[in-house]
């Protein structure tokens, strides 16, 4: 199939981006990725820069690839990232745009490629248990309900892509944040610190400069790993608690 | 050169204890002057930054990723093996320590092994006290599952994202200790050089791969956690960025490079569908829990398949080959890696593959989703439920158990593994050769320490499934937290090490001189086409089995490439830029000296075991025949550009008989 | 107390407020339609005025009506900030805009809060402000009063015998549909009310009460203008 793609090019951070486009020629069996190394072999062999994306595992769990095709992030399929988009999904003819994903708390670094250690800050601030190497009792020690596991396992799925952020038109980072703060509630070793954390991981998301939740959603509609919506309603129950009944 | 693995005195159950209790301590105060250097942060690198910050030591991480979450661990799916007996079927520190020795093939050292088996269970609760979401059962305990090569339950798993969760307990332990300030961590930073002072490892050149700026760092030793080589072969299930240039680098200045031919070929990998194709994704293991392995009997039923004028469904029950099942009773599905994926390539070289390119089999789960649909329906009660019910209630088992690994499978192949069997073939996964190192896990270099899938110690001439991650753990949490010390009691007098000193000078020097080298040729091929024909030649001359006719013309091809490479690659964009093609080409560099090596090695092991078959040692039947009289050793090579020199490690058994493998 | 100011400096504080704020003006469009459907009844405006004037000077409904115009404007005020801050968050939209990982309504709030915030001025401007501080209505008398009251009915009849006025008002009513099909789950999901077996009762209620209430308040302009056609 022949398609054009639209692909925003930005040489640095302060410098100006702008659109530029490609024709090529894909294969329905081709990934994405795929697709876009492709391209990139064509524009080496011709001497040009090819297109900076990141990506690394390809098979849709390290998180790494990041860019919104058409205005959605990981593209048009839900529960999955752009390397797990294949081109089948697409028509001959068609045009694509390719943008990075946009927040102003995802600086662009090169054309598809944002800084997202925002994220790693985030966790740095709370997403742990604080447990030192030695200190574990048995691990079946604590049963845990089936359930509730199972829903901790949901949340902590996420793979930290970022596309909540660049699918939110607030930029807001609740999704990423209450999934982690979700995943560790659930489980009763995460209950000791529960005030720190909520209190914390929070403040440190409105420090990065994400935007407000205004419950649009699409943080969840976007997100590779379908993290459901329900945990934001219940980082702010969380939080709640944490600032007026605690100390 | 005299190779000591430094293993303790004693009984194998007591060694580790005993060598624990009487290991030299480096008291706190004097902790809080050491400084240590982590090279990766997947599994073993994490878990050893976060546990030797938690112990008071400064440490400095390194990853060249943008995040330390990214590492290729966390792609790991099916489980973590650990010696808890949970299932009270049988198992025990022992069992573990046996399986993994028969299913290495006998080629790993005992007293590492039988320590990796002691501290799988403490991995299980440090991780769930981390919080790390495992499986469980109704009564809120630990679920297992059983992997391939054993015969009893120990696999602890979260769905199919056992790496991913284990991963980011280790991510969340790491992050604490930046967070207070213990643990100063490097993203996007890629290690280019080891430096040496005085014969000891004291640091490390990296590139800074957002401004392309060489830097110095200097420690008072230097830990390797940088993985496996498995991209050597191009199509891997490695993530794209895998590379051994780090292992590499180290072995340039004087670590050996045990074993690089043992190299683990993974049965169930989505076969090869284009020309284009960039990687190869695992279905795990797991899979073979309740997935079937077939080929049509015939022939021409195989090529009507090929050829899409006959599916899976039109082949009758009576005219299948359940070849594993026929050819090994005892273990069925679930023999070792290095089994399933011979047999596979066996069927399929016979003409019975499925896929278009002919290198495909079924992985089907028919037969079980009936078997669970039954089940469910008889506990539902419904009594002569018909087919339909049957599989619906079957399909949403199956999904509950692999939803995540049959959506994958969907969304790449565009085929309905519910409804049609999945098409399989094997694929490099992993490398269980890698740096030598001592009992210690330090390299014969002074002060340079290597653990996980980047050293060698484990795993023997194969890996058993769910073991990667157990001994990436192990090795960070509770082996490597304890040997260093080993080391830095000898270096509390040692000053801060000064990265002016000459040594690190010259490192930056060579370094940047490398790069200039690869710069200038401006030649006109990309460095994805020198990968891409590296990956070819490995895959064809030392991929599944060998000979010693093709290990020698693979060996000269790659040196004709190397040669190639350095007159014709074309590297766009600058040195001191964001150049992910430079970061590649590095790579892609260091790949075309360890493949030479991998062939070298592999000629000179003149024997088949585990995932080294080589065509000469094969009995009638077609199984591997290893030669214990002059192989049981393991080979650690020193490279040299025209010559690497061998040195080999004795291996003894003292504790397990060294038995043909048998999983008839 | 610093923690307050810091709880309300945060981006949940901040949602807090427009989470409440919005559910309490929730509870007052209830009680305003109530009051003004009164003018539906077929008695001249007489139920509708004698209201009116409790309404203007009855001592505690004009202490709860100081709240009401507070609740609005910092629903309003909070509102406008959220949305620029937001802005900020984001930087550069993306070229292609899609709606298929979330709805009109929920991305445009800070339109639709706009747009009713200039219904709501016109609103006021049109009656309020001249019932309450300008003489210019007619005085009436009934005889269950023994003083006069203002002739409100009067006025609202007048105005809405303008077709323009009318259509003014069923964009602002649209508005304020919009706005409450997203704004009222959105509070409670902010206030951490959400539940997988009660959310859906909360979302269904929220969808009729955001197409009944202002179908009710649009009844009055409408019936009003067709009564007057009516009567030519």
């Amino acid at each position: 199939m022949r398609l054009t793609l639209k692909i925003w090019r930005q040489k640095s951070t302060h410098s100006e981006g702008y659109f530029e486009s490609y024709k090529v020629e894909a294969s329905e069996n081709m990934s994405f990725l795929e697709m876009l190394d492709v391209l990139n072999e064509r524009l080496i062999s011709e001497k040009k820069e090819p297109i900076a994306f990141e990506h690394d595992c390809r098979e849709g769990i390290c998180g790494t690839c990041s860019m919104a095709i058409n205005g959605r992030p990981h593209g048009p399929q839900t529960g999955t990232t752009v390397c797990q988009l294949h081109m089948r999904a697409y028509k001959d003819g068609e045009t694509i745009v390719i943008e990075p994903f946009r927040a102003k708390a995802f600086p662009v670094i090169k054309d598809l490629v944002v800084d997202r250690s925002s994220f790693d800050r985030i966790i740095q601030s709370g997403g742990y248990i604080s447990v030192n190497t030695g200190q574990a009792t048995d691990g079946n020690s604590t049963p845990i309900e089936k359930g509730q596991a199972s829903e901790a396992f949901d949340s902590a799925t996420c793979i930290g892509c970022g596309a909540c952020v660049a699918a939110c038109p607030n930029g807001s980072a609740m999704l990423f944040t209450s999934a982690k703060i979700n995943h560790l509630e659930k489980m009763p070793q995460g209950k000791v610190e529960h005030t720190r954390r909520v209190v914390n991981m929070i403040n440190q998301m409105d420090k990065e400069g994400f935007g407000k939740c205004s419950n649009v959603g699409a943080c969840h509609v976007e997100c590779p790993k379908e993290i459901p919506l329900s945990n934001i309603a219940a980082m702010n129950r969380y939080y709640f608690s944490a600032v007026f009944t605690k100390e | 050169m005299k190779l000591d693995a430094k293993i303790p005195e004693g009984p194998i159950a007591e060694k580790w204890t005993q060598y624990r209790g009487s290991m030299n301590l480096v008291a706190p105060n004097n902790k809080r002057r050491l400084d240590v250097i982590v090279v990766g942060t997947g599994l073993a690198g994490a878990s050893a930054s976060a546990t030797l910050a938690e112990l008071g030591y400064n440490v400095k991480a390194f990853t060249f990723h943008d995040s330390p979450r990214r590492a290729h661990s966390i792609a790991a799916q099916g489980g973590i093996n650990a010696a808890k007996n949970y299932q009270n079927d049988g198992d025990s520190v022992y069992r573990l320590f046996y399986d993994t020795v028969k299913g290495g093939d006998y080629r790993s050292r005992e007293a590492n092994v039988y320590r990796l088996a002691e501290c799988s269970r403490e991995i299980i609760d440090q991780a769930v006290a981390q919080g790390v979401p495992f499986a469980r059962d109704y009564g809120g305990l630990l679920a297992n599952r059983s992997f391939g090569g054993v015969q009893v339950s120990r696999t602890f798993y979260a769905r199919g994202q056992t790496g991913q969760q284990l991963l980011l307990g280790a991510y969340q332990a790491l992050s604490r200790q930046i967070a207070v300030g213990r643990v100063k961590m490097y993203n996007r930073h890629e290690m280019l050089d080891v430096v040496l002072v005085d014969g000891k490892a004291r640091g490390i050149i990296t590139r800074n791969l957002l401004t392309g700026k060489l830097e110095r760092h200097a420690a008072h030793c230097v830990v390797l956690a940088t993985g496996g080589y498995g991209n050597v072969f191009y199509l891997s299930t490695n993530a794209m960025g895998c590379n051994v240039s780090a292992a590499w680098r180290a072995v340039r200045k004087g670590a050996l490079m045990a074993n690089p031919c043992f190299t683990q070929i993974h049965p169930t990998c989505i076969p090869v569908f284009g020309d284009y194709q960039s990687k190869l994704t695992l279905m795990s293991e797991s899979l073979r829990n309740d997935g079937r392995v077939w080929v049509p009997q015939k022939i021409e039923d195989s090529k009507a398949i090929k050829e899409g004028k006959k599916t899976a469904l039109d082949i009758p029950e009576e005219e299948r080959d359940y070849y594993l099942e026929r050819r090994y009773p005892a273990f069925g599905n679930l023999v070792p890696r290095d089994v399933a994926s011979r047999a596979a390539k066996i069927e399929s070289d016979r003409g019975k593959g499925v896929v278009g390119t002919g290198l495909g089999v079924f992985l089907d789960f028919a037969a079980a989703i009936e078997r669970y649909g039954k089940e469910a329906a008889l506990s539902k009660g419904i009594e002569n439920p018909d087919n339909e019910t049957i599989l619906s209630l079957g399909e949403d088992v199956i999904e509950q158990k692999y939803g995540n690994l049959f959506q994958m499978y969907e969304k790449i192949t565009g085929e309905n593994p519910y409804k049609q069997p999945m098409k399989i073939y094997p694929a490099v996964h992993y490398t269980m050769g890698g740096l030598w190192v001592d009992y210690n896990l330090e390299t014969n270099v002074s002060g340079l320490f290597a653990l996980g899938e980047a050293n060698f110690s484990d795993h023997g001439a194969n890996r058993l499934g769910a073991s990667a991650l157990m001994q990436g753990l192990a090795d960070g949490y509770f082996v490597l937290p304890y040997t260093i010390g080993q080391f830095l009691s000898d270096e509390i007098r040692t000053s801060k090490i000064s990265t002016d000193l000459p040594e690190f000078e010259n490192a930056e020097k060579q370094t940047r001189e490398r790069i200039e080298k690869i710069m200038s040729v401006k030649g006109n091929q990309s460095v994805e086409s020198f990968h891409r024909r590296l990956g070819k030649i490995m895959w064809e001359y030392c991929g599944m089995s060998r000979n010693a006719e093709g290990l020698i013309k693979g060996r000269s091809l790659i040196r004709e490439l190397r040669e190639e490479f350095y007159k014709d690659v074309f590297v766009p964009g600058e040195t001191n830029d964001y150049n992910p093609e430079l970061e590649k080409a590095t790579r892609v560099a260091d790949f075309l000296e360890m493949g030479e090596l991998m062939m070298i090695d592999a000629l000179e092991r003149n024997e088949s075991c585990g995932g080294h078959f080589r065509e000469e040692y094969q009995s009638e039947e077609g199984e591997a025949q290893r030669n214990d009289e002059d192989y049981t050793n393991v080979f650690a090579w020193e490279w040299d550009e025209n010559e690497p020199r061998l040195n080999r490690e004795d291996l003894s058994f003292e504790y397990v008989e060294l038995k043909t493998r048998s999983y008839k | 107390m610093s923690w307050i100011i810091n709880f309300l400096k945060s981006s949940i504080g901040k949602k807090l407020v427009m989470s409440l704020t919005g559910l309490f003006l929730v509870t007052f469009l209830v009680v305003h339609l109530i009051g003004n459907l009164q003018l539906l009844m077929p008695d001249d405006g007489k139920a509708f005025n004698i209201y009116a004037d409790f309404m203007s000077n009855n001592p505690i409904i004009k202490i709860i009506s100081l709240g009401l115009y507070a609740g609005i404007l910092l629903h309003a005020i909070q509102g406008m900030l959220i949305a620029f801050e937001n802005r900020k968050a984001k930087g550069k939209k993306y070229a292609v805009t899609s709606f298929e990982n979330g709805n009109w309504m929920s991305k445009n709030m800070a339109l639709l809060g706009t747009l009713l915030f200039f219904f709501l001025a016109i609103h006021m401007g049109d009656f309020w402000v001249k019932m309450r501080f300008l003489d210019v209505l007619n005085m009436v008398s009934y005889p269950e009063l023994d003083y006069e009251v203002k002739n409100v009915y009067e006025r609202v009849n007048l105005a809405f015998e303008n077709v323009w006025i009318v259509i003014v008002y069923l964009i602002g009513l649209l508005s304020l549909a919009l706005h409450l099909i997203h704004g009222f789950k959105s509070a409670f999901v902010t206030l951490g009310l959400e539940h997988k077996k009660y959310s859906p009762l909360i979302n269904a209620i929220g969808i009729v009460y955001s197409i009944t209430i202002p179908l009710a308040y649009a009844a009055i302009p409408l019936y009003m203008f067709f009564s007057h056609q009516s009567h030519y």
